[in-house]
C-alpha cells in the first residue's frame, strides 16, 4: 500500500496550512530527508521533509491550496515494486496513525468539558459595536486577521511619524516570530525596524532611553514571558520617570507582544501578566480581543505620550474580524459592550472575550441574556461601563486566563462591591485559570484554563439557577 | 598613574595620547576645574550636614573624593552631549551646570527642587542641560544611556552620551548586554566606570573575577582605558581621546580609579575599610589639594583661590537657605505627573 504524506503540524498553534509549493513532481524518487514541499503555517513558511522513501505517486493537494487541515493526506508515495494501480487502494481520508492517548483517571467528579472550538485562520467573529464602540473613519470595512491589523497599525503610525520605530528580536529580517511585522523592513528599512540580540533587559532599557531622548519606540517582546527579564526597565525606568522628574520627562513607548497561555508550550511560556502591569501607576495597559480593537488601540498606544503595555494573544493572531478602513483609532480606557444583555454581566478581556461570547450563546438557549463587556483596557479600567451594566443586571462574572489571586477579576469584583454594593443580587463570581503553573500534558492543560462551560456555570450560580 | 589603554584595539587612540596627561592647561581651565570641584565638595559637605539635621531623608550618596572624575569628563564634552548616571549623582548635576539651589531643594524634598520634591537625591533630571538622571537601580544607566546614543544615531547628530556607573554595577548583566549592542551598532557612547573600590561594602577584589574593569569590553572589541580619576588633568586628557573615539568610531570604556571618602550612603558605618586607608587617600591623593598645588606652581595667586573659596561658600549657603525656605509640594501634587494628560 502506498505511504500517505500528511499535512504536518509545524508549530504548537498550527491547525491548518497552505501548500505553497511542491518541490517534487510525480515520478520523482524520494529519499527520507528530501524536501518535498513548502508549507506556509500561521507563523512561517517551512520546508516539509519526507520521513519515508519511495516514488512520488500522486499529489493529492495541489500547490496553492489553502486551509489544509493538519493530518490531511497531501501526497502518496509508492513503495518499492508498487505500480500506479496501487494508488487507487490508498485511503485519502481517515485518521493519522497516532493512537489516542489513554485517559487518565480523574480523582474528582469531572466537570463536563467541551473545548471551545480551536480558532481557525479563516474563522469570523462579528464585531458588535457597543455604547463606547468605534466608528469607521471612511465607512468601509475589511476582513483582517489580528496579525494584519497589528502590522497595519504599526505601518500607518510609522508613515505618520518618523520618530516611531520598531525594535525587538526577529522583527526585521525574520518579519516577526509570529509574522506580525511582515513587510515592515521592506518599507521602512533597518534604521526603523531593528533586530536585536536576545537581550531583553538591554533592549528594553535601550528603548526607554531612546524615549527619554524623544523617540517613540515600539518594543516587541517575542512573548511577555521574556519581558520578565526586562520588567525592571518597564516599571522602574519607564513607568516612574515622569513622576520622579516632576513632570519633565515623558516616556512615550509601547511594549507589545503576545501574553497569556498559547498551546502546549509549558509553564514558562504560558503566563498572563495582565494584573502585574495593571498594578503599576504610570503605565497604561491594553489587551484587545478583536482585530479592529487591536489596530485602533495600537495606533492610540503609539500616539500616547505615556508608556503603554500592549498585551496581545498568540491564539488570536490568525483570527479574522471586520476592521474599519482608514485611520481607525480607539481611545485607551474605554470598554466595549461585545454583546448586550439584561440578566448577567460578564467581564472579560483578550481571548476570554471569545469564551464569554460562546458562553452567552449557550446561556441564551436557556433564556438567559448575558451582557458581555470587553474591557480592552486594563489600566485605566472603564469603571463607568462596568457599573452601568451591573446596575442593569445586578450580577457579575469576571473571566480571565490569569490566576485568581490578586487578578483582574479580583480588582473588578472589589470595584463593583465598593461602588455598586446595593445593586448586587449575588456576590461577584470569578472564572480564572487554576492556581497552578500551566501543565504541558494536553488533558491537564485543558483542566487548568477557563472555558465557556465554566462561565456558563458561574453565570447560572450568580442567577441562583 | 598615567592613562593606560587596556585593549589592543585601542592602540591607535593611545598613540595619539598627549604626553604627560594632556596639553598644558590654561589658567582659565585650571580655575574652572578648581571652582567646579570645590562646588561639589562644599555642596556635599553641606548635604551631609543637612542630612544630620534631619532635613534630608532616605538615601543620600555623597560624591566627596570623586570630584575630579565628573569635572574632567564634563570639560571634554559640549552642551549638546548627554549625561546619565546612577544614584551618586549630585556631582554630575553640578558639573553639568545645574543650579545647586534646585539640587539641594530636591534633597530636602521641596517644591523648588528639580523634580519638585518628588524625585529625591537619586532621581533628578534636566532636559535643558541634557541630564537624563539620576537612577536608583544599579546598572541601568548603561542600557538607558545606550538608548540615548541610539537616538543620536537615529537623528544623525554628532552628539555623544556619557553613561556613568560604578564598579559594582559593572557586574550587572545588562552592562554586558549594553556593551554588546553598543559595539554591534557602533553607537556614540562612553561607558564611564567610576571605580571607587567598593560596591557598598564589597571591594572590587571580592566581587570581580577581572578586577581591571577597563578590560570588561575586550570580548566585545570595545577599547578601554584605566585612568587616574583623582587627577582632573589626567581625566580631561583621557576624556578628550575617549570622547573623540565615541563621536567618530564607537563605544569606549573609561575606568576611573577614584575613591569616596564618605560611606556608601549616609547610613553606612564603613566597617569594610580602615580609617587609615581613608586618611591616607585624603592626605596623599585628594583631587582638590592636588589641583591647588598645581595652580600655585602655575603661578596662580593664593588670593585668587581665596576668592573662589568664598564665592563657593556663598553659593552653597544660598543653596542651603533656598532648600530650607522652599515650601514642601502642595498636597495636590501627590496626583500630578503620574501620566501625561
Amino acid at each position: 500500500m502506498p505511504t500517505a504524506v500528511r499535512m504536518p503540524a509545524l508549530s504548537p498553534t498550527m491547525t491548518h496550512g497552505r501548500i505553497a509549493r511542491w518541490r517534487k513532481s510525480v515520478g520523482d524518487s524520494i529519499a527520507a530527508g528530501d524536501v518535498i514541499a513548502e508549507i506556509e503555517t500561521d507563523k512561517a513558511t517551512m520546508e516539509l521533509e519526507s520521513a519515508d522513501e519511495g516514488v512520488l505517486g500522486k499529489v493529492v493537494v495541489p500547490e496553492g491550496s489553502n486551509d489544509i487541515a493538519v493530518n490531511e493526506v497531501i501526497a502518496l508515495l509508492l513503495n518499492d515494486g508498487e505500480g500506479k494501480e496501487a494508488l487507487d487502494k490508498a485511503p485519502l481520508k481517515g485518521p493519522a496513525l497516532t493512537s489516542k492517548p489513554v485517559q487518565a483517571p480523574t480523582a474528582q467528579k469531572p466537570v463536563p468539558i467541551k473545548e471551545p472550538t480551536t480558532p481557525k485562520a479563516a474563522s469570523v467573529e462579528p464585531t458588535a459595536s457597543g455604547a463606547s464602540g468605534w466608528k469607521p473613519a471612511t465607512g468601509g470595512m475589511v476582513m483582517q486577521t489580528v496579525r494584519e491589523a497589528l502590522r497595519d497599525a504599526m505601518a500607518e503610525e510609522m508613515r505618520r511619524d518618523p520618530d516611531v520605530f520598531l525594535i525587538g528580536e526577529e522583527v526585521a529580517q525574520y518579519e516577526g516570530a509570529y509574522k506580525v511585522s511582515q513587510g515592515l523592513l521592506a518599507e521602512f528599512g533597518p534604521k526603523r525596524v531593528v533586530d536585536t540580540p536576545i537581550t531583553e533587559y538591554g533592549f528594553a532599557g535601550l528603548g526607554v532611553g531612546a524615549a527619554y531622548a524623544g523617540l517613540k519606540p515600539i518594543v516587541e517582546f517575542m512573548t511577555f514571558n521574556f519581558a520578565l527579564q526586562a520588567i525592571d526597565h518597564i516599571v522602574n525606568s519607564a513607568a516612574k520617570t515622569l513622576y520622579m522628574s516632576g513632570g519633565q520627562m515623558p516616556v512615550p513607548i509601547v511594549f507589545r507582544g503576545p501574553n497569556g497561555p498559547a498551546a502546549r508550550v509549558g509553564a514558562q511560556h504560558s503566563q498572563d501578566f495582565s494584573s502585574w502591569y495593571a498594578q503599576i501607576p504610570g503605565l497604561k495597559v491594553v489587551s484587545p480581543y478583536t482585530a479592529a480593537d487591536a489596530k485602533g488601540l495600537l495606533k492610540a498606544a503609539i500616539r500616547d505620550p505615556n508608556p503603554v503595555i500592549f498585551l496581545e494573544n498568540e491564539l488570536l493572531y490568525g483570527r479574522s474580524f471586520e476592521v474599519p478602513i482608514g485611520d481607525h483609532v480607539v481611545a485607551i480606557g474605554k470598554a466595549r459592550i461585545a454583546r448586550a444583555g439584561t440578566h448577567v454581566t460578564i467581564v472579560a478581556h483578550s481571548i476570554s472575550v471569545g469564551y464569554a461570547l460562546t458562553a452567552a450563546d449557550e446561556l441564551a438557549k436557556e433564556g438567559i441574556e448575558a451582557e458581555v463587556i470587553d474591557l480592552r483596557t486594563l489600566r485605566p479600567l472603564d469603571l463607568d461601563t462596568i457599573l452601568a451594566s451591573v446596575c442593569k443586571t445586578n450580577r457579575i462574572v469576571t473571566v480571565e486566563e490569569g490566576w485568581r489571586s490578586s487578578g483582574i477579576g479580583a480588582e473588578v469584583s472589589a470595584l463593583v462591591v465598593e461602588h455598586a454594593f446595593d445593586d448586587l443580587d449575588a456576590p461577584p463570581a470569578r472564572v480564572t485559570a487554576r492556581d497552578v503553573p500551566l501543565p504541558y500534558a494536553a488533558n491537564l492543560e485543558k483542566l487548568a484554563l477557563p472555558k465557556p462551560e465554566h462561565i456558563v456555570a458561574a453565570a447560572k450560580a450568580v442567577l441562583y439557577r | 598613574m598615567r592613562a593606560r589603554m587596556a585593549t589592543k584595539s585601542a592602540k591607535s587612540v593611545r598613540d595619539t595620547a598627549p604626553p604627560n596627561g594632556g596639553a598644558e592647561p590654561t589658567r582659565d581651565e585650571l580655575v574652572r576645574y578648581y571652582r567646579d570641584m570645590l562646588l561639589i565638595r562644599r555642596f556635599e559637605e553641606r548635604a551631609g550636614q543637612l542630612y544630620g539635621m534631619g532635613l534630608i531623608g532616605g538615601f543620600c550618596h555623597l560624591y566627596i573624593g570623586q570630584e575630579a572624575v565628573v569635572v574632567g569628563l564634563q570639560a571634554a564634552i559640549t552642551p549638546d552631549d548627554m549625561v546619565i548616571t546612577s544614584y551618586r549623582d549630585h556631582g554630575h548635576m553640578l558639573a553639568i551646570g545645574m543650579d545647586p539651589k534646585g539640587v539641594m531643594a530636591e534633597l530636602t524634598g521641596r517644591v523648588g527642587g528639580y523634580s519638585r520634591g518628588k524625585g529625591g537625591s537619586m532621581h533628578m533630571f534636566s532636559r535643558e542641560k541634557n541630564f537624563f538622571g539620576g537612577h536608583g537601580i544599579v546598572g541601568t544607566p548603561s542600557s538607558l544611556g545606550l538608548g540615548l546614543a541610539f537616538a543620536q544615531r537615529y537623528r544623525e547628530t554628532k552628539n555623544v552620551v556619557l553613561a556613568y556607573f560604578g564598579d559594582g554595577a559593572a557586574n550587572q548583566g545588562q552592562v554586558a548586554e549594553s556593551f554588546n549592542m553598543a559595539q554591534l551598532w557602533k553607537l556614540p557612547i562612553l561607558f564611564v566606570i567610576e571605580n571607587n573600590q567598593y560596591a557598598m561594602g564589597t571591594s572590587v577584589a571580592r566581587s570581580s573575577a577581572q578586577t581591571q574593569l577597563s578590560k570588561r569590553g575586550e570580548s566585545f572589541g570595545i577599547p578601554g582605558m584605566q585612568v587616574d580619576g583623582m587627577d582632573v588633568l589626567t581625566v580631561k586628557a583621557a576624556a578628550d581621546q575617549a570622547v573623540a573615539h565615541a563621536r567618530d568610531t564607537g563605544p569606549m570604556i573609561l575606568e576611573m580609579m577614584t575613591y569616596r571618602y564618605r560611606g556608601h550612603s549616609m547610613s553606612d558605618p564603613a566597617k569594610y575599610r580602615t580609617r587609615e586607608e581613608v586618611d591616607k587617600m585624603k592626605a596623599e591623593r585628594d583631587p582638590i589639594d592636588h589641583l591647588r598645588e598645581r595652580m600655585m606652581r602655575a603661578g596662580i595667586e593664593e588670593a585668587t583661590l581665596k576668592i573662589i573659596d568664598r564665592e563657593t561658600k556663598d553659593r552653597i549657603a544660598e543653596a542651603a537657605e533656598f532648600a530650607q525656605a522652599s515650601p514642601e509640594p502642595d498636597p495636590a501634587q501627590l496626583y500630578t505627573d503620574v501620566l501625561v494628560a
